[in-house]
């Protein structure tokens, strides 16, 4: 009891995807607030809390897929680790793309890592769960703002 | 070029270890043998000679280039802080991940490390099996779960 809940933001525009993600959370071990932005330009505008998302926390984590509408993935990776206020948050690239170009990329962009989605149902879980593991029990993650 | 005792199998995954403390650099190598998969650790003790093997330089001409590399904070001669932003912000260097492994808990050093992009920061356990099980939870995470950069 009032113990802070994890905050997760997950940038991802397929709805299976975002499902089955929230469910492992679901699943998992940890107390995770998920919150979802299917495109890079909803995505931007919760991390700089404009519009509707005035009030929405600054994650502990972010959750990106590179695929997406409006803006892509590569371009959202590309601000926040542009912007000094946002750049400590550890970003955990989600993605089905296993192109060396990508997955190059993304760690010049300062992508924290990289990790292709596996295809099977439960392999996928156990992924999500292994990212919550490691993130909120072996890392130390950086205190808000 | 070495000897066939000494060649590592192709696939052979390298971490460079940058820590200066012998306790801590044991603890790591017997973490890594005990774990899953062929590590071929290399282990500097301070961060000039950190950057020196990066920059393959003098003694260091012949080295591979890391997978991954595990970065101690408190170093001689140039501390870790330096060789993060130094690795971080070379062309040829800022793809390969940094793990910073250090006994320091402070806020302001742990804000500094992501900000100067370290890819994830890990305090040491003081507990000697902890620390074992931490070495090889990295391990595991980095090298089963996540996809690295392919060299160059």
């Amino acid at each position: 009891m009032g113990e802070k809940k994890t905050e997760v933001l997950l940038i991802e525009d397929n709805p299976g995807d975002r499902r089955l993600i929230r469910e492992a959370f679901d699943d998992g071990k940890m107390a995770v607030n998920l919150h979802t932005a299917q495109d890079g330009v909803e995505a931007v505008v919760f991390l700089r809390r404009e519009g509707r998302y005035a009030d929405a926390p600054r994650p502990d984590l972010i959750i990106l897929d590179l695929n997406l509408p409006k803006k892509n993935g590569h371009e959202v990776l590309a601000e926040i680790k542009a912007d000094e206020q946002l750049k400590r948050i550890p970003v955990v690239v989600l993605t089905s793309s296993e192109a060396d170009t990508d997955i190059a990329k993304c760690y010049n962009l300062h992508a924290n890592c990289y990790i292709a989605k596996p295809v099977d149902l439960e392999q996928f879980s156990a992924v999500v769960q292994t990212i919550e593991n490691f993130w909120f029990t072996t890392v130390k993650l950086p205190k808000g703002e | 070029m070495n000897g066939n005792s000494l060649q590592y199998p192709a696939a052979a995954i390298t971490i460079l270890l940058v820590e200066d403390n012998p306790g801590d650099v044991r603890l790591t190598q017997e973490a890594l043998k005990d774990g899953k998969l062929a590590v071929n650790l290399r282990v500097v003790q301070n961060g000039v000679e950190a950057m020196a093997f990066l920059r393959r330089e003098g003694e260091y001409a012949d080295v591979p280039r890391p997978d991954l590399i595990f970065l101690d904070l408190n170093l001689p001669k140039k501390d870790g802080r330096e060789v993060l932003a130094e690795i971080k912000s070379n062309d040829g260097l800022k793809n390969i991940p940094v793990v910073v492994l250090t006994s320091s808990e402070a806020d302001t050093d742990i804000a500094k490390c992501y900000n100067l992009h370290a890819n994830c920061y890990i305090t040491k356990p003081v507990d000697m099996e902890q620390f074992a099980t931490v070495v090889q939870t990295i391990e595991n995470f980095w090298f089963t779960i996540v996809k690295l950069p392919e060299e160059e």
